[in-house]
């Protein structure tokens, strides 16, 4: 599954993000294979969402999110 | 002589930069601008020792050397290239003890440039709340650095990083990274081609063409051009291995015992970014802020007012009558008395927007309303612009260099000048009390107020419209980007605040406040010379023309005063313009302020006090409004009626009538296009608008 898709308060694991569409910026920010995200918050009409990941509180849009591939955990 | 030391702070965003270098300089800071560009560059001085002294620039907050945005890309220059005037001795990096991790990815990157660098740990304090603890001599180790833990809320740790500055020169500069793990056969070869560079430097300026001083073209035959797609692929295999590095660096070095840690983030998060509580208490501290900026600024603006009266009336007393005295009695001290009046509504805006900014508060804001601006062509990021565009346009259009996407930006730096800034209000004010009955609608509603926050409505109305329609016509250069770091919730830093509030109200009464003051000179000057031989004959031929019509000294010099200003310079251009401007119903009086205001909206309202004669008694709301009042058309019909009053308002809500804006639209978006699509677009609009409204009413 992709980040978009994740529930509120679960967690995952980060298995793989699409180089070719994501900007460099996500991965400084810790959006990296192996580390762990955790959604928690999605804001009013569903996006974007506020994830906690790399001890960061980061938050993307859900176009962004589905290029982002996790692992429930 | 004195030794100077050259510091650069460097670090992420959110993580208290800003407080440890005012805590370091006091007032003995200067705000300027990066040569050419409207990038804020702080820097200041500080005493390290009897013989050395410390000179620091403040770099804009930055995730990675690699810059994402503008304002990255320029902070990071001055580490690029060493004859830059910035070029720093040593880099404090200032991380932040809840991100620790995160932070010291732009501290292995500096280091890696070669720079002597000391770790600056901030929000020290913090570290018990959040369960956390540090081994500092252990992290020193494995960071091969000097590290000062700093709390500027407890003002701990300050002498300490002073004392690591002065010893800088024994800090280690050997890189962490071997970039050979990256990608060994690429780097390998770069060794061999740049033999005596700094293997890091030559990276960059190969990924992102960064013109490192000696690192030329060297590439030879047998170097193959990398794709920027194998670049970015590279640049993430970078970051992955920086952050294995980091983590381990941590691993034992840094623990955080969450049981002891209290989330207080959580909480809050709960409410200020839920569905329905988190609108209304946007919507509610709005309303706080709009009343403040009204209310609160009430009696320092009568003041101001009533000081720069008296004033005029003071220096006509004392000097001796004369070309010069009126000068300065009815043209440069109302002109200052003009800038300085508005100085009370943007502090008190700006305080908002520094307490909203550094409590944390606004980013959740822009989390909010990102999904509802999206149809428009703006980002979440749009909010702040637009909402300081309420106060002045030129700070808010600058506010909106913080948005990555490009598109977005250009949108919300075209639309943000509808936003109705305070230079509209003076004017809004007079218009509505002249023409909108001072009634009550079912009671408690004010109709002149709600009129008044109609207007503000109807700004932000025609800002979304307009975003919707370029949106529409402008093509995206990028795909759109949205990341952005909620940080956590800090209760703000007086001295922040202060030094935001102090900064800003500055920029506005040296930056815009020269134009006022010279137009108000101008203006007075046009109004009291004219081209023809009858202007200064005019007291003997208005006292020869009412001789028998017994009227009093007092009538007899504003009937003297109007016929000087029909025929002075100001009076034969408006006669000149006023053909344009009649489809809107304006006389030419009303057509020279609007004229006039196209350099600068706030001087309408002076501008008709002069016009309508009521110089000597100052610029008395009251006064204007009963001038008004009395004024008629050639047919003897009132001059100022719905019509007229709708009419003005909505030029005034539409044209692009700031020189200082367009200046800062051209410097941002670094276009003269888009600059003249703006001016002609608003105010294409404005007319059209303006004389639908007077045809139809």
């Amino acid at each position: 599954m992709t980040l978009d898709s994740l529930k509120i308060n679960a967690k995952a694991v980060i298995t793989q993000v699409n180089m070719e569409t994501v900007p460099l910026k996500l991965i400084e920010l810790g959006f990296i294979e192996g580390n762990f995200v955790e959604l928690l918050h999605v804001a009013p009409f569903n996006d974007p969402i506020y994830v906690k990941v790399n001890d960061s509180h980061i938050s993307i849009r859900k176009d962004l999110a589905k290029e982002i591939t996790i692992e429930l955990i | 002589m004195k030794n100077i030391i050259k510091i650069a702070l460097v670090g992420n965003p959110n993580v208290g930069k800003t407080s440890i270098f005012n805590a370091l300089t006091g007032l003995n800071q200067h705000v300027g601008n990066y040569p050419g560009i409207t990038v804020e560059r702080k820097s200041g001085t500080f005493k390290l020792n009897e013989s050395t002294s410390a000179h620091i620039v403040d770099l804009p907050g930055t995730y990675s050397i690699n810059p994402s945005s503008k304002d990255e890309e320029i902070a990071l220059k001055s580490l690029f290239d060493s004859k830059n005037n910035d070029h720093p001795d040593v880099v404090v990096v200032v991380a932040e003890v809840e991100n620790l991790k995160r932070n010291l990815l732009l501290f292995t990157q500096i280091k890696d440039l070669g720079f002597p660098c000391i770790l600056a740990i901030n929000m020290a304090d913090r570290m018990e709340l959040k369960g956390i603890s540090i081994d500092v001599t252990a992290l020193e180790k494995q960071l091969d650095t000097k590290i000062a833990l700093i709390s500027i809320r407890k003002n701990q740790g300050l002498d300490q990083l002073k004392q690591l500055v002065l010893g800088y020169n024994e800090l280690n500069t050997l890189p962490f990274l071997d970039l050979k793990k990256v990608d060994e056969a690429h780097f390998e070869l770069m060794e061999k081609l740049y033999a005596n560079q700094n293997p890091y430097k030559v990276w960059l300026h190969h990924s992102q063409q960064i013109p490192f001083e000696g690192i030329g073209s060297v590439l030879g035959s047998n170097y193959t051009e990398k794709s920027p797609s194998e670049i970015k692929r590279m640049q993430q295999r970078e970051t992955i291995k920086r952050y294995q590095f980091i983590g381990e660096a941590l691993k034992s070095t840094y623990v955080i015992d969450t049981s002891k840690a209290t989330d207080f983030r959580a909480k809050l998060d709960r409410v200020l970014t839920h569905k329905i509580f988190g609108y209304v208490i946007f919507f509610a501290i709005m309303l706080l802020v709009f009343q403040a900026i009204f209310e609160w600024s009430g009696v320092p603006m009568d003041f101001i007012d009533g000081t720069f009266a008296s004033l005029s009336e003071w220096t006509k007393s004392v000097l001796p009558e004369g070309k010069l005295t009126e000068l300065i009695s009815d043209g440069i001290i109302p002109g200052i008395g003009g800038v300085v009046i508005f100085i009370p509504q943007i502090a008190i805006l700006f305080l908002f927007v520094a307490l909203l900014e550094e409590s944390g508060y606004m980013s959740r804001v822009v989390f909010l309303m990102d999904r509802v601006m999206r149809p428009f062509g703006l980002s979440g990021k749009s909010v702040v612009p637009l909402i300081s565009g309420n106060a002045c346009a030129i700070p808010a259009i600058m506010s909106a260099r913080n948005i990555e996407n490009s598109k977005e930006r250009l949108i919300t730096m075209l639309v943000t000048p509808f936003a109705t800034c305070s230079a509209r209000i003076p004017v809004y004010v007079i218009i509505i009390s002249l023409v909108i009955p001072n009634e009550n609608v079912l009671g408690i509603f004010s109709l002149q107020a709600l009129t008044m926050a109609g207007m503000y409505f109807l700004g932000f109305f025609m800002a979304l419209i307009s975003a919707w329609l370029m949106k529409n016509v402008i093509k995206a250069k990028e795909k759109s980007f949205f990341i952005i770091e909620m940080p956590s919730y800090k209760l703000p830093l007086f001295k922040n605040v202060f030094y935001t509030v102090w900064e800003k109200t500055k920029e506005f009464v040296l930056g815009a406040g020269k134009i006022i003051l010279a137009l108000s000179v101008i203006l007075w000057f046009l109004g009291t010379h004219g081209p023809s031989e009858t202007f200064g004959q005019v007291e003997s031929i208005i006292t020869e023309k009412h001789i028998n019509d017994n009227l009093s000294e007092a009538q007899l010099a504003d009937e003297i005063a109007g016929y000087q200003l029909e025929t002075s310079y100001i009076g034969k251009i408006g006669q000149t313009i006023q053909p344009v401007f009649a489809p809107l119903g304006y006389d030419w009086k009303v057509s020279i302020a609007v004229l006039t205001s196209f350099a600068a909206r706030e001087v309408f309202v002076g501008n008709l006090a002069t016009l309508y004669n009521i110089g000597s008694s100052g610029e008395d709301e009251d006064m204007i409004i009963g001038k008004m009042r009395t004024q008629v058309r050639e047919d003897g019909s009132p001059m100022f009626t719905l019509g007229t009053g709708v009419s003005l308002l909505l030029f005034y809500a539409f044209a692009m009538q700031c020189i200082s804006t367009i200046a800062i639209t051209r410097k941002e978006t670094n276009s003269w296009k888009w600059t003249i699509v703006q001016v002609v677009f608003m105010t294409v609009l404005a007319y059209i608008s303006a004389m639908l409204a007077y045809q139809i009413l």
